[in-house]
């Protein structure tokens, strides 16, 4: 139930909806919870609804720690 | 006034318009021309043109395998097949999954009133078509009609013989530590492309239901490597089901890779929206394959030769467990439960 | 998947895991718990157990807001249910959520309750329109992250100028929650559960920000760490928890850089804050009553409330007496503590409000875990 997944905005539509692709699959959810979101942008989606632009600097970041090597305890 | 009627003429059931009524069941003429216009025509062999309540036939040489099979499923029309080719594979499969040559089918009808002859039409034609190419034909068959708002347009249950060549011993419980795991191709693909149609799930896919016949696979996995320990088809409930139904029969546990899964990018994403897990998702033109270790990659190609096993994969193996768990290596790197399928949390889908 | 397959990467997870095994400091023991569903969900379905260090322990805490829902508000939605002509629209997860006597939301449907399952709060809103002759309510529940879809879906009937929508809401609050584990009168009877520090849930942080946890680690001294969704995340944010439980450190940090700010989704707050206001206590299964934890529709939108609109008489339902979910949910107890684990309470046939849904941590446990317990 606390099912979110990143999805690409391809398309906005009326009424504030917007069209998402996720691999092929297609849906259209609201952006009532956003702001300034553009075809090209990465959404985090949550039963119908964006919630949140995904920034992909940080992710990249967030990737790149991953990647790192620790330190001694 | 000139006579224009001609003599004997009777009305043709109007497949563009008409309903299914309760006369169409009670075995009276309504139902006898049902049977005929619509049924007859479109099974038509040597069997149905006797016109008799039963197919005869000579008996087969060799073992026997019967089985039956009902389907519900909705909704009744799905990218890639319908409830009628559904009911004609899904019911060939279980016969071929003893590796037996499916000889007849017999097909019985609950249509509720109401339901639209064309859609009916469209249906049995589907089946026809379903027979005809996998060359089992349907010999006998029922209908009944139920009240309106007691069935869900139509259920359809088939029913199959074959014949198990010599040498074949296919069952549930030859699975032994150090066999290899199988399956004939992309995972997910028909409960996918159903759910895809439900009410209030509406999401937009090309995925197509996998339904066909799989005797023809079985024939020439047989062919390559007779000694198959278990053949199975992962309908209702997905691999994972189908995988621990056999742990429970062989008394065995397995372990599953998932990087070596073939499931499609669609499908992966499909079930991420919905919480789904793709090894529960049902197929419909899948079969899982269990045999010795040394035969696994001469069944591998056979499969891969074969149009619907192109994207077979082995995907695990057969293990000692004396709690009969199918567990999975996730492609994390850690492990984790494949457990049968909890309640019901797909949509009538097979 | 971009943004997804990236972040469940088997290379990666082993570098991690290095990295934790090398820095967890072997003469000391670091208990961690995990709060959001969706976390307790990926460490089970990822088997991130098997990657951590065994002085790593990860505890499962009460992020499921199916779990936590009051067996008697499963029983007012079976009785808005079971009102002739209603439409009862709720998320998949609610169907088989038990009540009282066996019940169910998908008992009832099976007896003639129009009850019918939506992916999105919107679903319900079209329903409503699209039957203008008969009451629909939705049944709302879930954590900050589903109360701001529903705070749309009131403010758009609104605008529609349905007369026949309705909700019944039971959306609860996860600072609330934490704070009750850390601090509550069951404490005494329960036990202190030994905690070192929190994951912060992800999506529920996408919603509030970070900053509502900066309170957590100041007052109990226990470092926060959010992380996101996939199990990448969720094991950098195990080593930055290790690593500030090292340093000595107890702050709130984010992983979840890139969904997550330190004021959150401030356009969805206000449209929360608009449609709903605080209760001043709301029963959570197995925690009892928890002040401040929940949310009420407004007066001013109180046509949309299904509380106003129908009458719901508080039901009280006790959990079985064998049943350890309350233990559970406060991580002092494991699922495999508890009696009935696995043999009267299955997933099929569960008794506890930890077994109901696959994000309860009894249910995560026995769906993926079991072999654990058994090898």
């Amino acid at each position: 139930m606390c099912l979110a997944i990143p999805a690409l905005v391809t398309e906005l539509l009326p009424d504030g909806m917007a069209r998402i692709d996720l691999d092929g699959v297609r849906k259209e959810i609201s952006l009532a919870l956003v702001e300034d979101v553009a075809p090209g942008d990465y959404v985090i989606v949550h039963v119908g609804f964006a919630l949140q632009k995904l920034d992909p600097e940080e992710a990249a970041q967030t990737l790149a720690l991953f990647a790192e090597m620790g330190g001694q305890a | 006034m000139k006579n224009t009627i001609k003599p004997g003429y009777t009305r043709p059931l109007d497949f563009k318009h008409g309903r299914v009524d309760m006369t169409h069941g009670s075995g009276g003429r309504a139902m006898a021309q049902l049977i005929d216009e619509l049924f007859v025509a479109a099974f038509d062999n040597e069997f149905l043109r006797q016109m008799n309540d039963q197919a005869r036939f000579p008996a087969p040489q060799g073992r026997m395998v019967m089985s039956t099979d009902s389907h519900v499923v909705s909704p009744l029309f799905f990218p890639g097949g319908d409830i009628g080719c559904l009911s004609v594979h899904g019911t060939i499969n279980d016969v071929a999954m003893s590796g037996a040559r499916p000889l007849y089918l017999a097909a019985g009808f609950i249509l509720e009133e109401g339901f639209p002859l064309t859609d009916l039409k469209r249906i049995v034609e589907s089946m026809a078509q379903a027979a005809r190419e996998a060359g089992v034909p349907i010999v006998t068959g029922d209908t009944k009609v139920v009240e309106q708002g007691k069935g869900d347009g139509v259920f359809i249950t088939t029913t199959g013989i074959g014949v198990v060549p010599e040498g074949v011993n296919i069952s549930g419980e030859r699975a032994r530590p150090g066999d290899r795991i199988l399956v004939s191709g992309m995972l997910g693909d028909h409960g996918v492309a159903v759910m895809s149609l439900r009410e209030n799930l509406t999401f937009h896919t090309s995925i197509q239901s996998d339904t066909a016949a799989l005797h023809g696979l079985v024939a020439a996995m047989v062919a390559a490597v007779p000694d198959i320990h278990v053949l199975r088809d992962p309908t209702r409930g997905g691999l994972a089901a189908t995988l621990n139904e056999i742990a429970r029969q062989s008394a065995a546990g397995m372990m599953l890779h998932e990087d070596q899964l073939p499931i499609r990018g669609q499908v992966r994403a499909a079930c991420e929206f919905l919480g789904l897990d793709p090894l529960y998702v049902a197929n419909e033109g899948k079969l899982a394959a269990i045999c010795a270790p040394q035969d696994a990659e001469r069944l591998l190609q056979a499969m891969r030769t074969h149009p619907l096993g192109r994207d077979a994969a082995i995907v695990g193996e057969v293990i000692e467990d004396p709690h009969h768990f199918v567990q999975m290596q996730t492609t994390f790197g850690g492990r984790r439960m494949v457990d049968w399928l909890t309640g019901e949390q797909l949509p009538r889908i097979c | 998947m971009k943004y997804v397959d990236e972040f469940r990467d088997g290379a990666l997870a082993r570098n991690i895991a290095a990295n934790i095994a090398r820095e967890a400091d072997p003469r000391r023991v670091y208990r961690l718990m995990e709060f959001c569903g969706g976390h307790t969900h990926a460490i089970s379905r990822y088997g991130i157990a098997d990657l951590l260090p065994d002085n790593v322990r990860m505890i499962h805490g009460p992020g499921c807001p199916v779990c936590v829902l009051p067996a008697g508000r499963v029983e007012n939605g079976i009785q808005l249910a079971q009102m002739p002509g209603l439409i009862l629209c709720c998320y998949g997860d609610m169907l088989r959520v038990p009540a009282a006597g066996g019940m169910s939301l998908l008992k009832a449907k099976a007896c003639g309750a129009d009850v019918r399952m939506v992916y999105s709060s919107a679903d319900a809103v079209k329903i409503a329109q699209e039957n203008p002759q008969r009451q629909v309510v939705f049944f709302a529940i879930g954590f900050e992250t589903t109360t701001p879809p529903t705070a749309v879906a009131i403010l758009q009937a609104q605008a529609l100028g349905l007369t026949n929508f309705s909700v019944f809401c039971n959306h609860v609050l996860t600072p609330s929650a934490i704070a009750h584990i850390l601090q509550s009168p069951e404490v005494r009877r329960l036990g202190l559960v030994a905690l070192d520090g929190f994951i912060g849930p992800a999506h529920v942080s996408i919603v509030i920000g970070s900053r509502p946890y900066e309170y957590f680690a100041e007052e109990f001294q226990k470092p926060v760490v959010i992380a996101g969704f996939e199990p990448l995340d969720v094991m950098q944010a195990i080593l930055m928890l290790v690593r500030q439980l090292n340093e000595g450190r107890a702050e709130v940090e984010n992983e979840f850089s890139r969904a997550v700010t330190r004021d959150g989704n401030v356009k969805a707050q206000l449209l929360v804050a608009e449609v709903f206001e605080l209760r001043r206590v709301f029963e959570w299964r197995g925690l009892g009553l928890v002040p401040y934890s929940a949310l009420r529709i407004k007066a001013q939108y109180a046509e949309f409330d299904a509380e106003s609109r129908f009458r719901i008489p508080a039901v009280s339902i006790a959990d079985n007496k064998a049943c350890e979910c309350g233990a559970i949910l406060r991580g002092v107890k494991r699922p495999q503590d508890c009696k009935l684990f696995g043999t009267v309470c299955t997933p099929d046939n569960p008794v506890g409000s930890c077994m109901v849904s696959s994000e309860g941590a009894c249910a995560a446990h026995y769906c993926y875990g079991r072999l654990r317990e058994a090898a």
